[in-house]
């Protein structure tokens, strides 16, 4: 007993203070919401949406657009384009609460995940349990969300938990493309969950089936088969990003701080 | 008759088509079994189906000692073949698979039972009687069935117990819920979504894939990466490795309720992470493997810092890990749990801690060294009970050595270029690379068509040979006990679903 308490204590706190302190640094390689910068792009240049292995990005009118809920965050961009009209900065605010949220031009501000509407917050803000799903999952976005139960992100000290049954549940939070496998194993676990419910898609496969979305083998994202409230894009998304989006459906978190 | 040899050929090479004799199916069984007896190991075995999509051929990759690979060739007629596994136990659940994808009967095999074809459990198969699930009857006995959806955040799949009271007579484990159809897909490829897809066959084991797939493409194209990239390939590898058996050990801790150290290693093995993402802004690795190369480099300044924050986290690891060694409780739930038998690795070919757990000196980094391995493998590590303590004893030896390795490679990396062009592949030719990844050997097998495509691509994660390990595991065990074994493998079930 003493010898656990003594090493607890040498441990020291390891819960980060954000939000009510900024965010821990993400790595100085770390890759966030790109930018892009079309006033570099030759004309008729269509590198960038060659290489993308994904077919994240598209070239309009203004120059090109690219799908977060794509991006695998390879950097395949980056090597093709010869103008350096794209980069990733280390913003790891991703989440939206649509789709087409998720698409993102030259020089647009970002498009940050809303709350719930009032009464949905009133029910969940200070307590939400999820029942996580894997449907074809690689085991990337699921251990991210493992970390949220770590003493570093404590989601616990917002009212978070990830619970064992969906019938505990408030809602799901879904990885992987959705295999045709899972979708029945998928849908009656939605329909376990008590009404009124949310949905998560966590993750490029979650969102749009990421590096598998031209294969046969899945639905291409959570929203071919449960209606979705929140992505939250990245391959896999950081614990940050995770974090932050959820806190901000529930409204804990607006703009650059934190609101209750 | 002696039995042919196979082709020999060594990690990460390549060999015309051309040069592999195509044998008649009793030779080629000859072949491989006598491989098998002579110490070696089926690494992989599958069908390749023909141009038209008539003829059957099989492949097989035997792994023998001195780091020489065999690769054997024969072309099945008809629709049916004598199962090899007749003669070589090891063959067992590859045959299912060959039976499952391409509808071969696989005459005299024990048990044809479905490998990712869900509905065949039900339905039935090719062989009705043989594909649905055993079930034992009595009085007292009873079913208990848990998943696709379990109660943990971790990957779909289904388990049947047919339990006595709390003794589990026979665990049978039901996958492909995670089928994403990642060979099928390498198809005609390579393609830039080839190198994405293999970063995801387990995201857990990033840079294990990437690594196979890499070599399978160097070795198609005829160049090696430049030494820099291989240690810093090594490097990414062992911080796979440490950061995984970091995090399977803290949630050891939690399954027996032990959970100070839980929680310290649930978050170093975060530090861990981070320690990846360092190096290449991915804390899976994520695009730190590129064929010809590495995407990121490692300059000096980044070095020293990742050095500095690497032995915090090891000196952290190892206070945890000695509370949890040095706690009784702890001790009684580990020691003579899920014991699985060298006799049992032996024979059926597993890989990975659960065989080095018991005794059995198996680990591509020494046996099939590669890269910066052939200089520098650390040394292999070994437990003797075969039992969840023993896993976690193998575990802990690892994250060590691995620890040290990359220490060693922080400390000087060779200097040079980073990358170097990738060329197209050779057409008509066939490619094995090996890969010792967290769980286990990798195997990723490549044969090309005329123009230089893969027109098969085959995947062998270490789960595909560990999952019947742990339903052996099992045997006789708890039903309590289950998760604390499960979880000392810590199987991917998308690694082998593909």
């Amino acid at each position: 007993m003493f010898r656990e308490l003594r090493a607890r204590i040498r441990s020291g706190h390891a819960t980060v203070a954000w939000p009510g302190a900024p965010p821990p640094a993400p790595s100085e390689r770390f890759r966030g919401r790109p930018e892009i910068d079309a006033g570099k792009c030759p004309d008729g240049c269509a590198a960038c949406a060659e290489a993308c292995p994904t077919g994240a990005i598209a070239i309009g009118a203004e120059g090109p657009r690219l799908d977060l809920g794509r991006c695998v965050f390879c950097a395949g961009c980056l090597e093709a384009c010869p103008e350096g009209a794209i980069r990733y900065t280390r913003d790891h605010r991703l989440a939206a609460r649509r789709r087409e949220d998720l698409v993102i031009g030259p020089g647009a501000a970002p498009a940050l995940a809303t709350a719930l509407d009032a009464e949905l917050r009133r029910l969940f803000g200070r307590s939400l349990k999820l029942r996580q799903v894997s449907a074809g999952g690689c085991n990337g976005c699921e251990s991210e969300v493992n970390v949220l139960s770590t003493v570093v992100w404590d989601v616990g000290r917002f009212g978070v938990q990830i619970v064992a049954s969906p019938r505990h549940a408030d809602g799901l939070l879904i990885t992987g493309p959705v295999t045709t496998a899972m979708e029945l194993a998928l849908r009656k676990t939605y329909e376990a969950v008590p009404a009124p419910k949310i949905v998560i898609a966590a993750g490029a496969c979650a969102i749009s089936g990421g590096p598998f979305l031209f294969e046969r083998e899945q639905l291409g994202g959570a929203a071919a088969v449960v209606p979705v409230d929140l992505y939250i894009p990245g391959c896999p998304p950081n614990p940050l990003t995770l974090l932050d989006g959820i806190l901000r459906l529930l409204g804990r978190l607006e703009g650059e701080g934190r609101v209750g | 008759m002696s039995a042919p040899a196979g082709v020999a050929m060594r990690n990460g090479e390549r060999v015309a088509e051309a040069e592999i004799p195509v044998l008649e199916v009793d030779e080629f069984h000859e072949g491989v079994a006598g491989a098998v007896e002579a110490g070696g190991r089926i690494a992989s075995l599958f069908g390749v189906a023909g141009p038209a999509g008539d003829a059957l051929e099989l492949f097989a990759v035997v792994a023998g000692a001195g780091g020489s690979l065999a690769l054997f060739r024969a072309e099945v007629r008809g629709n049916r073949y004598p199962a090899l596994t007749h003669h070589c136990p090891q063959a067992h659940y590859f045959e299912r698979e060959i039976a499952e994808q391409f509808g071969v009967a696989v005459e005299g095999h024990p048990g044809l039972k479905p490998v990712r074809d869900l509905a065949a459990w039900h339905d039935g198969g090719p062989e009705p009687r043989a594909s649905r699930f055993f079930r034992v009857d009595g009085e007292e006995i009873h079913e208990v069935g848990v998943g696709p959806v379990h109660a943990g955040v971790i990957e779909p799949g289904h388990f049947r117990f047919q339990c006595h009271g709390e003794r589990v007579l026979h665990l049978e484990i039901a996958l492909g819920y995670q089928h994403r159809g990642v060979e099928r897909a390498a198809l005609g490829g390579p393609t830039p979504r080839t190198l994405i897809q293999m970063e995801t066959v387990a995201g857990d084991t990033t840079i294990g894939h990437a690594t196979a797939y890499a070599q399978v493409c160097e070795a198609l194209g005829g160049v090696e990466p430049p030494a820099r990239a291989e240690a810093i390939r090594g490097l990414g590898l062992e911080l796979e490795r440490i950061a995984n058996h970091a995090g399977d050990l803290g949630a050891l801790a939690a399954d027996v309720a032990y959970l100070p150290a839980a929680a310290q290693l649930g978050r170093l093995r975060g530090d861990f992470l981070n320690l990846t993402a360092a190096l290449c802004g991915s804390r899976f690795g994520r695009g730190l493997v590129r064929p010809g190369g590495v995407g990121f480099d490692l300059e000096p300044d980044l070095a020293g810092e990742m050095r500095h924050k690497l032995d915090a986290a090891a000196r952290g690891v190892e206070r945890a890990l000695a509370l949890l060694w040095a706690t009784p409780s702890v001790k009684t739930r580990f020691e003579g749990t899920g014991v699985l038998h060298r006799l049992q690795c032996e024979e059926l070919g597993f890989v990975g801690p659960p065989v080095r757990a018991c005794a059995v000196a198996r680990d591509v980094r020494r046996d099939h060294p590669r890269g910066v391995y052939a200089s520098a493998a650390p040394p292999v590590a070994l437990a003797h009970d075969g039992d969840v303590a023993a896993r976690a004893a193998v575990r802990r030896l690892e994250i060590e050595h691995s620890a040290a390795f990359v220490r060693d490679r922080l400390e000087a990396l060779p200097a040079g270029p980073l990358r170097v062009a990738c060329p197209s592949a050779a057409p008509r030719s066939v490619a094995v690379a090996l890969v010792e990844g967290w769980r286990g050997e990798i195997c990723h097998v490549a044969l090309t068509d005329e123009a230089g495509r893969f027109r098969r691509y085959k995947i062998t994660d270490p789960s595909f040979h560990n999952w019947f390990a742990l339903a052996l595991a099992m045997r006789d065990g708890q039903i309590s006990d289950f998760p604390l074994c499960n979880k000392s493998f810590n199987l991917s079930y998308c690694g082998h679903d593909l």
